[in-house]
Parts: C-alpha cells; sequence; structure tokens
C-alpha cells in the first residue's frame, strides 16, 4: 500500500505546488476571519476564552473551504476513475488525502496562528505555551483531517456539495471544538495554567475512533 | 417479509402501556419537592430521549447490515428508524425546552449536557435527509445514506462524553444516575413509561414500513398488469424506493 500512498501524496502536492488553489484561500480566508472578529466583537485585543473561540472558529471555518474543494478536482478530471482502476487499495486514497488534508492545515496554520497572535491576541504565549498549543493543534488537525476526508467524499458525489459539507462537518467536530477550545484556553490567557490532560485525551479518542470508523466505511464511498 | 402480522395487538399493547404509564406517572408517581407539577414532563422528555437515541443507534445497525450484504431493505429500515427518531427528538428538544423554562427559568440552558449532547446529535441527523435527496443513483443514495448512519451512530456516544466532560460540574444535576436518585416510587412509572415509548416506537416503525411495502408492491402489481408505461417513474426522493423487484 506504500507506494500507491506515496504515488497519491506526490500527485496532491504537485497538484497543489503547480496550481495553488486550497491553501492560498484558506490562508487568506483566516485572515479575513481575523479581520471580522475584530469588527465584529469590537475588540483590539483578546484573551483567554474569547481568543481560543476566535482561533478555533477561524481555523475550522478555514478548514471547510479545504473540505470541499479535497475531492472536486479528482471528481471532475477523473482521477477518481483512475485510481480505481489502479490494482491498489482503496485505503490508499483515504490516507493520502487525509495526510494532504492535515498537511494544508498546518501550512494554513503557520500563517494563520501567527496572524491571530500578531493582530489580536493580547498576551504573548511563552514558549511553554506555544508547545503545548502545537500538541493541541496537531491532535485538533488529525481529528479534522480524518472527519473531512470521510465527509469530503461523501458530499463529492452528490448535487449540493458546497452545501452539505459544512452541514455534516461541523456537528461531527463538535467534540473537536469542545476539546481544542477547552484546552487552548489557558494557553491564550496572561499567566495561564498548562493544559488540562483530559482535553489532550478526548482529541487522541477522537482521533483514534475516527480514524479506525474512516478506515471501516472509506471503501463503500469510492465504489463506482 | 410481512411487517404487518401482529400490528393491531402491538398498537393494543402499546396503548394500553402508555396510557398506564402515564396514568402512574400523574396519580402514583409523588409530586416533586422542588419542581412540583412540572416535574411531570420528566416521564415524556426522558423516554422519548432515550428511545429517540436507541433508534438513531438502531439505524446505523440496520445500515452496517445494509453495507455487508447490499439488501435495499435494510436501507429501507434504516431509513424509517432515522426518520422516526428525529421526529421523536425534535418532540425531545420541545420538551426539554418547556422544562427547563419551568425549573430554571429559560427555555435553553447551556450547563445540561445531556440537552446540548442531544441538540448536537439532533443537528447532525438534520443533514440525512438532504443528503439523500441530493445524490440521485438509488444505489449510491442507498450506499452513501448507510456510511452516514453508521458515522453518526458512532458519534453519538463521543458527542455525549465529549459534551458531559466540557461543563465544570457547578450544575446541580437532577436524576443522577437511573438509579441514583430516582425514588422508588417514581421508578416503576418511568420505566412503564420507557417501555410503552419504545413500544410506540416499534408499532410506528412496523406501520411506516408496511406503508412503504405495500405501496412497492402495488406499483410492481400494477407495473405487471398494466405494463411499464401506466406506471409514472418514482421523482427524485430521499426516501429509498425498493425498486420493481417484487
Amino acid at each position: 500500500m506504500r507506494p500507491a500512498v506515496g504515488a497519491l501524496l506526490r500527485k496532491e502536492l504537485r497538484l497543489e505546488l503547480r496550481a495553488p488553489q486550497a491553501v492560498p484561500a484558506m490562508a487568506l480566508f483566516s485572515v479575513t476571519t481575523i479581520v471580522v472578529f475584530h469588527f465584529a466583537l469590537q475588540r483590539s485585543e483578546v484573551e483567554g476564552a474569547l481568543a481560543s473561540g476566535v482561533l478555533w472558529v477561524t481555523l475550522l471555518f478555514a478548514a471547510m473551504l479545504g473540505i470541499s474543494r479535497l475531492f472536486v478536482a479528482d471528481h471532475e478530471e477523473g482521477g477518481l476513475d483512475g485510481f480505481l482502476l489502479a490494482p491498489v487499495d482503496r485505503t490508499a486514497l483515504l490516507v493520502a488525502k487525509a495526510v494532504s488534508l492535515f498537511a494544508f492545515l498546518g501550512v494554513v496554520e503557520l500563517i494563520a496562528v501567527p496572524a491571530f497572535a500578531l493582530m489580536l491576541l493580547g498576551p504573548a504565549p511563552d514558549a511553554a505555551a506555544l508547545a503545548q498549543l502545537l500538541v493541541v493543534l496537531a491532535l485538533a488537525d488529525a481529528g479534522v483531517a480524518l472527519v473531512g476526508t470521510l465527509v469530503g467524499a461523501l458530499a463529492v458525489q452528490t448535487r449540493a456539495r458546497d452545501l452539505l459539507v459544512p452541514l455534516l462537518a461541523l456537528p461531527l467536530l463538535m467534540p473537536v471544538i469542545i476539546a481544542a477550545a477547552k484546552g487552548s484556553t489557558p494557553l491564550l490567557a496572561a499567566g495561564g495554567d498548562d493544559v488540562a490532560l483530559r482535553w489532550l485525551a478526548i482529541l487522541g479518542l477522537y482521533d483514534l475512533v475516527f480514524g479506525l470508523l474512516a478506515y471501516a466505511v472509506f471503501d463503500f464511498l469510492v465504489e463506482d | 417479509m410481512l411487517y404487518g402480522t401482529r400490528l393491531r395487538a402491538l398498537s393494543l399493547v402499546t396503548a394500553v402501556t402508555l396510557t398506564a404509564g402515564f396514568g402512574l406517572a400523574f396519580f402514583y408517581a409523588p409530586m416533586d419537592a422542588d419542581q412540583g407539577f412540572m416535574q411531570k414532563i420528566f416521564y415524556v422528555h426522558v423516554p422519548l430521549a432515550i428511545v429517540a437515541l436507541c433508534g438513531f443507534v438502531f439505524g446505523g445497525v440496520m445500515a452496517i447490515q445494509h453495507l455487508r450484504t447490499r439488501d435495499a431493505r435494510y436501507d429501507l429500515r434504516s431509513y424509517v428508524a432515522i426518520h422516526l427518531s428525529l421526529v421523536l427528538g425534535a418532540g425531545v428538544l420541545v420538551t426539554g425546552s418547556i422544562w427547563a423554562k419551568a425549573s430554571w427559568g429559560h427555555w435553553w440552558v447551556w450547563d445540561e449536557p445531556t440537552l446540548v449532547s442531544f441538540l448536537v446529535v439532533f443537528l447532525l441527523y438534520a443533514t440525512y435527509q438532504p443528503l439523500r435527496f441530493s445524490i440521485e443513483d438509488p444505489e449510491r443514495q442507498a450506499r452513501y445514506a448507510s456510511v452516514f448512519a453508521v458515522v453518526a451512530g458512532a458519534f453519538v456516544p463521543l458527542n455525549f462524553l465529549a459534551v458531559r466532560l466540557a461543563q465544570s460540574y457547578t450544575h446541580p444535576r437532577v436524576f443522577a444516575t437511573a438509579d441514583g436518585g430516582l425514588p422508588a416510587k417514581m421508578q416503576l412509572p418511568f420505566y412503564l413509561c420507557l417501555v410503552g415509548m419504545g413500544a410506540l416506537y416499534v408499532t410506528l416503525w412496523k406501520y411506516e414500513m408496511t406503508s412503504k411495502h405495500t405501496s412497492a408492491q402495488l406499483r410492481s402489481l400494477r407495473r405487471k398488469l398494466a405494463g411499464d408505461d401506466a406506471v409514472a417513474p418514482h421523482g427524485r426522493s430521499a426516501a429509498p424506493s425498493l425498486g420493481t423487484s417484487p
């Protein structure tokens, strides 16, 4: 399975490098959303729970853009048909898509999180808080990538593709939002505590459950 | 398979159990010390919620069967179960809201984890019908709907865990656990109401299945008698059609 995953991953990255589409849109969208939050909340600085909420709403909505684009090119240009003709396990597509979505989210966060810290965040987080935020981000991104791959594959074959993605993905991602927002609240507060272990545990459990679930049902989504 | 068998007996059992349960709830169960008469809504709200959640899980199990066997009947069972649970779910949210207004003074409270989890689950399942409706090919519609039902069924317990953990535990829980907070004289009416609500769900499910089967059979009989042209083809629909199979 490994060569197939590698080939699919190279294809995803090459597509995105040659004609950047999803990542710049997501990054631009997240920076715009931060500006929107500045005006909508009428604050020039946020911290603690409010900062955590703003950050996670921004990242989640940016992720929705990436999810709804994830399978569109394959669907329209016949990439899925080509993949189905190849004698490889279909799980390879799941792994490759989830890893590439994870990578895209990581790149977007490289832009969005510093932008958020510069533009809106009140207290500057120290190195320890930053490291813990990275762990929360990585665990949450894994969950978003897995659910996003499932929802993207589900929605791409429907008529109302762009309508269905947020409707399906947002409720499914609610546990991720709860744990990530609660977990990063003390990290974004002045002199806050460490992240509570139970939020990391919930994120890890969520990733595990949806990883297994995606592995179990993904084959049925790419059949014909 | 005939879904109509023993439907009359089942309807009678449902009516008797529910009436007895509600009768006991009103005349036998003691008044709640804090909430008074308003607490009686507990005997409707909680059984509704439990039955609706079980219906979602049942829909997920039927969806697994559908994915394994590719039998369209399982898809119909899953569809009817989820559809019915959604209707009950709307009832849960309304009764829960009324109860919250009566006992806490607000129509909606965010620190009641069970109610909030239920809302998230309801919002998720509310996309089941739009998802089905936006896929035209019936076979693919059934397959994708089953995948959705499996994923959503597994999501239910995870969501309850996460929402429960997100609470700060400052809010007193009225009924801590099934056997923890409930006095003995409330238990009997409650369990009777629960059984009655479950029977109501099964009865409605069987009625709906019978109706769908009968109309499918009617279509195929008409087609046999009058030819294919006499029966108008199905329009685009969210409901699974059993097709032309007899």
